[in-house]
């Protein structure tokens, strides 16, 4: 099947949806891919590095849309302005398009899509699943917004980031709040705790605190108790009272921060307003705000979408196409999300793709199938994140059929190996002849000499301790040795062979051990 | 040599062997432990020879086949030819197993034993030259049926887990209805047949026939009590056999009025005893649970059915992860023994150590099928032991762990064990590997562990799975950590 690749349109997208390397492996699973003459510029790759994988260009965009089965794009499709023609519209029939959708903020496209009798695959519906992660370009694309929103943040504020003792007076470390502790807000975190700020964080998600911690973050606990996960992994809207406790905590937060980094989204909903005008205007002057849900129309109350704007001296960045601004990398992991889910819907390698409904992950990814629209999808069966693990519980309750088993009083129960054997050594006392007595002061005596002598073996030795007891054991050929000159010649046999076979035994455990022991070197 | 001068040296050999297991207490004066062991056991041997009771002068007689073949071979010609035969069979097997063939050539050992025991308790009982009598005459006779019980029970046990390790036999463990019913008949058999060799001895009749009865139950006894023994559980047999063929040993003293033996046999017994604790311990299992056999017979429930998907990887991929990781802990298990991955995994581990990151092994004392198997192979690896850890010296540290590399271990790293009351292997200590931010389980195929349970690690989130022969995967790995 033709796979194509157009030139991304949306004014300042700069990310194309393959890279020659993917490319290349694509090629191998038996697809042909051509791409649109400059597709890659924006992303730093030029028409030749992609002919050098086997791709071929097309220079005009129609020829391009028409030849392709199967064309993989970045944006969803829009208007050309330069051709004055919908991207729908280019679409053949029958054709698969594989790109970002939106189909809860896109009803209308969604509605001329199916009129077209595509097959749709949104990558923004890929399913959270374990098994789906590698297709996830939510993720990826996430990543790299939260590093970029940094970097942003850097360059409008004025000020160090790291905190410095010089010659010249002391350098304070910039205070970094981000909300919501996802991919990109993790992302924010490690950036930020990188080039030396203080760096806090709250997510509605307790179960997050752990990952915010393993960054070095500081988590802002809320002291009230509300479950902030939804299907899926992702957050959910949360009671008035919970948002109330927030917004307090945020404003006490924006008094002392100098940058903050929202990253609050709900699926399918408008961005929670998390940062209003006082808070705003409470902030030290030169502070900075990035917000990374401008699209969805912000978490903070002043933001203007795609603008960088300055209000009441604190500069607010809006800008959408974060991922486009490191365009090349942005690129890449896209085009390996892509690869990857190729390769689940041709898992035979052979070229062509079969959407199989009956796949958890193509299932969710497909929107439109044939031009009929099957979004939204079944719930998925499984939460990314892990069910509360009940590990406290185990223990007890095993305790407890232990214990309800038992008859005996526990009391009794301690003394009872006690009791008995005191009552069989007065037994074996009472009757055993005095010469027996000796020898069994001897072997009670070497019982725990052994036992104090073995309970110091260190637990790495445990091999060679047995070979050499084993080898010692042998020490039964001193029992054949004594009765080896008796008269009796079946009892001499029974007594050669038995020091054949315990002479096996000597030689072959110390040698077994030496060998064992001559290894464990420092 | 006097009698005096015997027992001295038999004192001497005492107090050698005791040494011997003490110097086992570190690596360092293991080497020296081990060749007083060889010294007390060659002052033992000469010094026996040499005592009275050998006599070189007597000649030996063969009856065979009513034939009486005489005097061409004196008692010290049989001895020594034994000794040498035995002697050279013994050094052959210790010096061409492989390291991953110790269970087995440890099993095969015991056996060895439990045949001399029962062999010398047989000589012992034939040999008319001894005569004492009344309540001393029915104790001696006691203590060679005692003797060559053990000796039996040891020798047919030895063998048939010889045979589950060298996969002879299957390892699953085999369940016969009635199986505690049977083994209680044994028992009670073994008891009567007792005061029925006692009488005939007493009443000078045929007490052989009583005796060997004994023998061929006793053998049956060691057949099926470890038959029904599951693979998981074969250190606990290793070590329990072991501590057999010490009391056999001890037996033999009591029967012969033999110090030595009596302390040697108590030695060695109690160190296995010991041993079979240690790993039932480790399995949280009681140890008449494990020589009853069976899994799964202490709980009722059903235990929880594992669901969700499990992410396979490539060996580039589990390179990358290494890479990327600065505390990285090994987790081996039996499956690492049998695909001989110990050389690759310790040539991974220096690469890594190299790159500056820190690399440690985590032990659990069942992995394997013996005591302390793993730490064996790793040290024939050259791993040093430095780096390898108990599973109760690294188990809190697992929060610190970038990646977890698990190698053909399953049971040992399952966290049903502490968190489903109904998993046959519920309160079983684990390596909580799953605490880290990573594990990679390298695994020949989804099948489960030898102790047949289903393992929630392989799905979780965090856990990636790298199929394939554990050798062969690490081989990758190592390749393109390389390259």
């Amino acid at each position: 099947m033709k796979i194509g690749i157009p030139k991304e349109i949306h004014p300042g997208e700069m990310r194309v949806a393959t890279t020659p390397e993917a490319a290349a492996q694509i090629i191998k699973m038996g697809f042909s891919v051509s791409i649109e003459s400059g597709a890659g510029l924006g992303a730093n790759i030029s028409d030749e590095a992609y002919r050098e994988a086997g791709v071929e260009i097309v220079p005009d965009t129609k020829t391009l849309w028409k030849q392709s089965d199967i064309v993989m794009k970045v944006r969803a499709p829009e208007r050309n302005l330069k051709l004055a023609i919908e991207e729908t519209d280019l679409l053949s029939p029958g054709a698969c398009l594989i790109s970002f959708i939106w189909p809860a903020q896109n009803e209308a496209l969604m509605q001329k899509l199916a009129a077209k009798h595509v097959t749709v695959l949104a990558m923004d519906s890929v399913p959270r699943m374990s098994r789906a992660q590698k297709m996830d370009a939510l993720s990826s694309m996430a990543n790299i917004a939260g590093y970029r929103a940094i970097v942003e943040a850097a360059q409008h504020f004025g000020r160090f980031f790291t905190g410095q003792i010089t010659a010249a007076g002391k350098i304070p470390p910039a205070k970094v709040l981000v909300i919501g502790a996802g991919v990109a807000g993790l992302a924010a975190i490690g950036a930020a705790k990188g080039m030396g700020a203080i760096v806090r964080s709250f997510d509605t998600r307790p179960e997050v605190k752990e990952q915010i911690e393993s960054m070095d973050a500081e988590f802002l606990m809320l002291d009230f108790k509300e479950e902030g996960a939804g299907t899926g992994g992702y957050a959910k809207t949360m009671s008035k009272e919970f948002i109330e406790a927030e917004m307090a905590l945020f404003a006490e937060q924006a008094k002392e921060v100098d940058i903050i980094v929202t990253t609050a989204l709900i699926p399918g909903k408008p961005a929670p307003k998390l940062i209003t005008k006082a808070m705003v205007e409470s902030m030290k002057p030169g502070s900075v705000i990035v917000d990374l849900a401008a699209e969805q129309g912000g978490n903070c109350e002043l933001t203007e979408k795609d603008q960088v704007v300055v209000k009441h001296d604190v500069t607010l960045i809006g800008y959408t196409n974060l991922p486009s601004r490191l365009a090349n990398q942005s690129s890449q992991l896209y085009a390996t999300n892509l690869r990857h889910l190729l390769t689940e819907l041709c898992p035979e390698k052979n070229g062509v793709i079969n959407v199989n409904m009956d796949d958890e992950v193509i299932r969710g990814t497909t929107v439109i199938k044939e031009g009929n629209i099957t979004w939204p999808p079944p719930a998925p069966k499984l939460s990314a994140a892990p069910a509360p693990q009940t590990e406290a519980p185990a223990y007890p309750s095993v305790l407890e059929q232990q214990q309800k088993k038992s008859i005996i009083h526990p009391a009794i129960r301690q003394f009872l190996p006690i009791i008995i054997g005191g009552l069989i050594l007065f037994g074996i006392g009472a009757v055993a002849p005095e010469s027996f007595m000796t020898h069994f002061t001897v072997f009670v005596l070497a019982c725990f000499v052994g036992y104090q002598v073995i309970w110091n073996v260190s637990h790495s030795l445990h091999t060679p301790l047995m070979s050499v007891t084993n080898a010692i054991s042998s020490i039964i050929v001193i029992g054949a040795l004594v009765q080896i000159s008796t008269p009796h010649s079946t009892v001499t046999i029974l007594a050669g062979v038995a020091i054949l076979l315990a002479s096996i035994n000597i030689v072959g455990g110390f040698l077994v051990t030496r060998r064992m022991l001559e290894m464990f070197r420092k | 040599m006097s009698h005096s001068l015997v027992t001295m040296s038999y004192i001497v050999a005492a107090i050698l062997f005791i040494l011997s297991l003490s110097g086992l207490s570190n690596q360092e004066t293991a080497r020296k432990g081990n060749y007083y062991g060889m010294l007390g056991m060659a002052i033992a041997i000469i010094a026996t020879i040499l005592s009275g009771s050998v006599d070189s002068t007597s000649a030996v007689q063969f009856t065979i086949f009513g034939t009486t073949l005489s005097g061409a071979a004196t008692v010290y010609g049989v001895l020594i030819a034994a000794l040498l035969i035995g002697g050279s069979i013994g050094a052959t097997a210790a010096l061409k197993v492989e390291m991953t063939q110790m269970p087995e050539l440890v099993a095969i050992m015991h056996s060895l034993v439990g045949m001399a025991a029962v062999l010398v308790g047989y000589a012992n009982f034939m040999d008319s030259s001894i005569t004492i009598n009344g309540a001393e005459k029915t104790i001696h006779e006691l203590e060679i049926y005692i003797g060559i019980l053990i000796g039996a029970v040891t020798f047919s046990g030895s063998v048939i887990a010889f045979g589950k390790l060298s996969e002879k036999i299957s390892g699953k463990p085999m369940l016969l209805p009635g199986r505690h019913w049977f083994n209680l008949g044994l028992l009670i058999a073994v008891i009567v047949l007792g005061a029925v060799f006692l009488q005939q001895v007493e009443s000078g009749g045929n007490a052989i026939i009583p005796l060997a009865i004994m023998t061929v139950i006793a053998l049956v006894f060691g057949v099926h009590m470890v038959m029904a023994i599951g693979g998981a559980d074969m250190p606990v047999v290793i070590s329990m056999l072991n501590s057999y063929s010490g009391w056999a040993a001890a037996a033999t003293g009591f029967m012969l009025s033999n110090d030595l033996l009596i302390v040697t046999g108590a030695l060695v017994g109690s160190s296995g005893a010991i041993l079979s604790y240690i790993m039932c311990r480790a399995m949280n299992r009681h140890f008449l649970s494990v020589i009853a056999g069976g899994f799964g017979t202490a709980s009722g429930g059903q235990a929880a059915a594992i669901e969700g998907e499990v992410q396979p990887i490539d060996a580039e991929e589990a390179a990358q992860l290494l890479q990327a990781a600065k505390n990285i802990m090994i987790i081996p298990g039996y499956g690492m023994a049998v695909a001989q991955a110990q050389h690759t995994v310790y040539e991974i581990t220096k690469l890594l150590r190299d790159k500056g990151k820190k690399v440690r092994f985590g032990i659990h004392p069942v992995a394997g099928r013996m005591p302390g198997h793993m730490n064996v192979l790793l040290a024939e690896a050259k791993v040093p032991y430095d780096i390898v850890f108990e599973m109760d010296e690294i188990n809190d540290d697992f929060t610190n762990v970038d990646v977890s590399i698990v190698i053909g271990a399953n049971d040992i790293v399952n966290p049903s064990a502490l968190n489903d009351p109904n998993s046959p292997i519920a309160g079983m200590p684990v390596l909580e590997c799953w605490k880290g931010e990573t594990t990679i389980v390298l695994k020949r195929s989804m099948a489960s562990g030898y102790a047949g349970v289903g393992n929630p690690l392989f799905v979780l989130e965090n856990t990636r799975m790298l199929f394939g022969d554990a050798n062969a995967s690490m081989q990758a790995v190592l390749k393109a950590l390389k390259g």
